[in-house]
């Protein structure tokens, strides 16, 4: 059992890391890089106790947990290593206003301080340890807080992870529902969270009283449609793949089908071959296959499972308690308003197949709910696969494919509207902790040149200023007049005798 | 509500939020020649009604012309003219290159989406821009908006609200004018974006409604921005350069330069160059002078005199004179100011007095600048980049500007935004598409190479296991080697081995 760090020692854990971070630890860039390698390190020497700690916590197969969990980790760490000298250093950007022609601009990349990141049980390294990945490349310090959910691996963490990291820099705070709650009292610079809406709402709402910008990896009913161009047999089997993958417990998870009625049937009797492949005759003996965390979300995948019409189960819909297993189910047809399987997120091995007329009733499905974090289209056609992204919105979309694009770090992986705000990983990981600091540095000489903009406003330097700020117009004519206007307004305002007109302007 | 200006009532509120939800939905401002034409049109509303508008905005606070250009009608016009010119660029997809090796056949790219129907709640200081830009932003980025101005500046907004369905489309586009309970019902409804320019205090409010519906937002606050005047700088420009950051639009700005921080041996000089500057610029009675802006409203009159009257330290230089009728107060200068008086020292000043605080050495300039939260920008003046640096490395602010005031906000190839208290997010060109766009990662695979990808599937038999393993997890053996440092221990630890093996056999 993982021991919850005491309520009252969180002021003084933010506080201890506020101001070591005032003391500029984290800035210097070497520190950071040896911190990456030392959480490469920590990987490298505790493979073996992270596949057993998920085992423990999510029956996770070894593959799993090295392709969804250690790997990425470990792959971010190298590229922030190698890329730490592009990614701070300052952008310069094209001026577009005259008036700073002879100046520099350019924005700094400046940590913003200390971060609070909040992991989740389902991928309980992954996800509490790749935004830290970005925390650290970008100069900040942190507090880290494992999924008090996920048991084995939350204790392993926190026992094993201060060996590797700076405990000056980042802490690990242990906690349920009252020590986060107490750590959302606390001020930062940024709020990283990855889970649910609801507490989705509590964490933004806590960070407005700070006005601390947040992360929010939540989640939402992930559509996967079929259009008639879709190669069946392949699109059953990475379907399924990204169904029951981790048990159905990812954010990204497809969580219902649309199919058009001529291709249903196909479809099911290929989702039946696939499963008995993947999975065998009984899945319960199959090692490829996982878990549900706990009882309570086990029960919650069970009302569901009872509340559905038992004809309707196509594929599996067995369940042991003891053993938190629900075999690999499918359902069909269902209702696209059913208010069992489509309102709600999902979140495990059950996969409800919602027939359609055509792509316009899928779209209208779709939109008929909120914005989904990603979204799965099977077509041979990119004519298909364009006019559904036309149509809709989500926060990513993988054509012919299910999970696949979490992958490739290139990509920003976020949410839009419920299913979340912000983005992550490669460079946007530290372009989310990091601020850009917009510096302006002008010169001290061609003072005289500066008197255009000051009282008194002159008809001259209205003149002037009209130019220096919209340009010349466009037809010779007026140019020609324009030009001699504004020798004219310079001549005066810089090199009249007289020093400075007094003329009234005309308010 | 004034005579100038009619609230809009609730009923209207919701049906004018309704229906800009359902237009977007109907995709309409999706098509790009569509959104030109609407910005084109943004561009007209100003341009054909220049003089209209500064008139209004004299009526508002006196705001000189020079001013209501450079300040509100020129950004206004140059951010659609921009959007014109980018907007085929900006709206395009953006092809990206994969990090992965096996995603190398594959089609990423990033769709830019708009967020849907959003609101902007616009700002009485520069009532024009901080309404228009980012309008102009959200148009471009294909929502659909609901523009709520600010009631303080009210001829501006009334001006704007006769103005707008004249030129914008007003099923996607509509005004919502009101006060605090108007706005408080405006935020219950569900928008997928909220802007907002003004205070903190606000800020935290409208946060606070956005987290119901998991709306992002776009905060542009404030805070005291510090002007860090350094020993070797030029004090006739500094006076200059500073009293255009303090008097534009009579101190009513979001970057204004709050107060200043002056070598303490100093103090005397730059008061001298202050006064001098400000006669230069307003005559001997800045009452009288065209070119001086007043106060927006006689409750603003009274917050900055009380700060003036009840601070806790400093004596006047010059200046202290108000009437409130007029709404004006004098330019003011207080020096010696003690960093902890909690009256000139505590609240934004957002009005013409510059509060001077001497400092003996650099590093207690930055310590003081870091006892306060961090502002929207940060001044300092100096020719030493050493010194700049300094500051720089050592402090937290929205933006920078050094040698200067004010001018960093007009370059909008630079985002604009806070930090922390001062604000979330940024804007301005391109920042402001992006604010209001989702930017939606796309990945196209192919459908062939299924042969590959089944490596990936179950069953999970122990080769399969084995193999990812090897191909994506550092293995033992290769940790013992890297564990001994240097080349030499390496090689000695390759014979070792093979004189094992080689006896083994």
């Amino acid at each position: 059992m993982v021991q919850f760090t005491p309520v009252e020692n969180i002021p003084g854990i933010v506080q201890e890391l506020k101001k070591n971070f005032d003391e500029g630890i984290t800035k210097d860039l070497i520190f950071r890089k040896q911190q990456l390698q030392k959480l490469i390190q920590f990987f490298d020497e505790n493979t073996k106790e992270i596949e057993e700690a998920l085992y423990k916590d999510l029956h996770k197969p070894s593959i799993e947990s090295i392709t969804a969990e250690v790997a990425p980790v470990v792959d971010e760490c190298k590229y922030m290593i190698k890329n730490l000298e592009r990614l701070t250093k300052p952008t310069h950007t094209k001026k577009r206003f005259g008036l700073n022609a002879s100046d520099k601009t350019y924005i700094r990349k400046e940590p913003k301080g200390v971060a609070l990141i909040i992991g989740a049980w389902n991928y309980p390294i992954h996800l509490l340890l790749l935004p830290v990945v970005g925390a650290i490349a970008a100069g900040n310090c942190a507090v880290i807080k494992p999924s008090e959910v996920a048991e084995a691996t939350n204790e392993l963490v926190a026992k094993a992870l201060p060996k590797y990291l700076d405990p000056r820099a980042y802490t690990i705070v242990n906690a349920g529902v009252t020590g986060t709650t107490a750590l959302l009292e606390e001020k930062f610079d940024h709020i990283f969270y990855t889970g649910n809406g609801a507490v989705g709402r509590i964490v933004m709402s806590a960070a407005a009283k700070h006005l601390t910008p947040v992360t929010l990896e939540l989640g939402g009913k992930s559509p996967a449609i079929v259009c008639d161009s879709a190669d069946i047999k392949l699109t059953a089997r990475r379907l399924l793949w990204g169904k029951f993958y981790n048990n159905g417990q990812t954010c990204v998870a497809p969580d219902y089908v649309l199919i058009s009625q001529e291709n249903h049937d196909d479809l099911i009797k290929a989702f039946q071959t696939t499963v008995k492949e993947f999975f065998g005759e009984n899945p319960q003996e199959s090692q490829s296959y996982g878990r549900i965390v706990n009882h309570r979300q086990f029960d919650r995948l069970q009302r569901i499972l009872e509340s559905t019409e038992g004809n309707k189960i196509v594929v599996g819909g067995q369940t042991d308690r003891e053993n938190l297993f629900i075999s690999p189910t499918i359902v069909s047809p269902v209702k696209g308003d059913d208010p069992n399987l489509m309102q709600d997120e999902i979140f495990g091995p059950i996969l409800p197949v919602v027939v359609v007329k055509d792509l316009n009733e899928a779209v209208n499905i779709i939109n008929s709910k909120d914005k989904p974090l990603a979204m799965y289209i099977f077509a041979g056609k990119s004519e298909h696969y364009n006019f559904i992204m036309d149509k809709t919105n989500s926060g990513g979309t993988l054509v012919n494919d299910t999970l696949m694009h979490l992958q490739e770090m290139s990509l920003p992986f976020g949410g839009v509207g419920p299913s979340g705000m912000g983005s992550y990983h490669g460079d946007k990981s530290f372009d989310t902790f990091t601020h850009e600091r917009s510096t302006m540095i002008k010169s001290t000489s061609l003072e005289s040149a500066n008197q255009a903009r000051y009282p008194p406003y002159t008809d001259s330097k209205k003149q002037l200023m009209s130019v220096m700020v919209f340009g010349f117009p466009a037809a010779a004519g007026a140019k020609i007049k324009t030009i001699s206007t504004v020798f004219g307004a310079a001549w005066n305002i810089f090199f009249s005798s007289s020093g400075k007109t007094n003329q009234d302007s005309k308010l | 509500m004034s005579s100038v200006l009619t609230y809009t009532p609730y009923d209207s509120i919701e049906d004018s939020v309704h229906l800009v939800r359902r237009v977007y939905e109907t995709g309409k401002t999706r098509s790009i020649a569509f959104r030109k034409v609407q910005l084109q049109r943004l561009y007209d509303l100003v341009k054909d009604n220049e003089e209209r508008f500064y008139e209004a905005l004299v009526k508002d606070m006196n705001k000189p012309r020079t001013e209501a250009l450079t300040g509100d009608i020129a950004p206004s016009l140059e951010e659609c003219l921009y959007f014109l010119d980018n907007l085929d660029n900006l709206s395009k997809d953006v092809k990206v290159k994969p990090r992965m090796q096996m995603n190398a056949m594959d089609d990423l790219v990033i769709r830019k989406e708009p967020l849907g129907s959003v609101l902007i709640l616009g700002c009485w200081n520069y009532p024009v821009q901080l309404s228009l830009v980012p309008l102009a932003g959200a148009i471009a980025a294909g929502n659909t908006v609901i523009l709520k101005l600010s009631e303080v500046s009210a001829h501006t907004a009334a001006l704007i609200t006769e103005l707008f369905p004249k030129y914008l489309d007003s099923h996607c586009y509509r005004i919502v004018n009101g006060a605090v309970d108007e706005t408080t019902a405006l935020l219950k409804y569900k928008f997928d974006h909220i802007f907002y320019t003004g205070s903190p205090q606000v800020g935290k409010i409208v946060m606070k409604a956005a987290s119901e519906h998991l709306t992002g937002v776009t905060l542009e606050l404030g805070g005291k921005s510090p002007a860090i005047i350094l020993p070797d700088a030029d004090l006739s420009i500094v006076a200059n350069r500073i009293g255009f950051g303090k008097f534009y639009n009579c101190g009513q700005i979001c970057i204004a330069v709050d107060y200043v921080l002056v070598p303490e041996d100093k103090m005397d000089a730059f008061a001298e160059a202050f006064r001098k500057t400000i006669k230069t610029w307003f005559g001997e009675d800045p009452k009288q002078s065209p070119n001086y802006a007043r106060m927006v409203s006689e409750r603003h009159v009274d917050r900055v005199v009380g700060m003036l009257q009840n601070r806790e330290s400093g004596a006047i230089a010059f200046g202290g004179e108000f009437d409130r009728n007029e709404r004006y107060i004098a330019p003011t200068l207080v020096t010696d100011v003690k960093f902890k008086d909690q009256v000139l020292m505590g609240d934004e000043i957002f009005g013409p007095i510059l509060p001077v605080i001497p400092y003996s050495n650099l590093d207690d300039a930055i310590h003081m600048v870091n006892q306060n939260l961090p502002p929207l920008v940060l001044y300092a003046f100096t020719g030493k980049k050493k010194l700049a640096q300094k500051i720089l490395d050592n402090t937290q602010s929205g933006g920078v500007c050094i040698n200067d005031c004010l001018m960093h906000q007009a370059e909008y190839s630079l985002p604009f935004g806070g930090i922390g208290n001062s604000g979330i997010g940024n804007y301005h060109g391109e920042r402001s598409y992006r604010a209001f766009t989702h930017e939606r990662s796309v990945m196209a695979k192919k459908l062939n190479m299924e042969s590959l990808i089944a490596v990936r599937y179950p069953p999970y038999t122990d080769k399969r296991t084995n193999m990812m393993r090897m191909l994506m997890v550092t293995s033992p053996l290769s940790l013992k080697i890297k564990a001994y440092k240097g080349a030499f221990k390496k090689l000695a630890l390759l014979i070792a081995l093979f004189v094992v093996y080689s006896k083994r056999r």
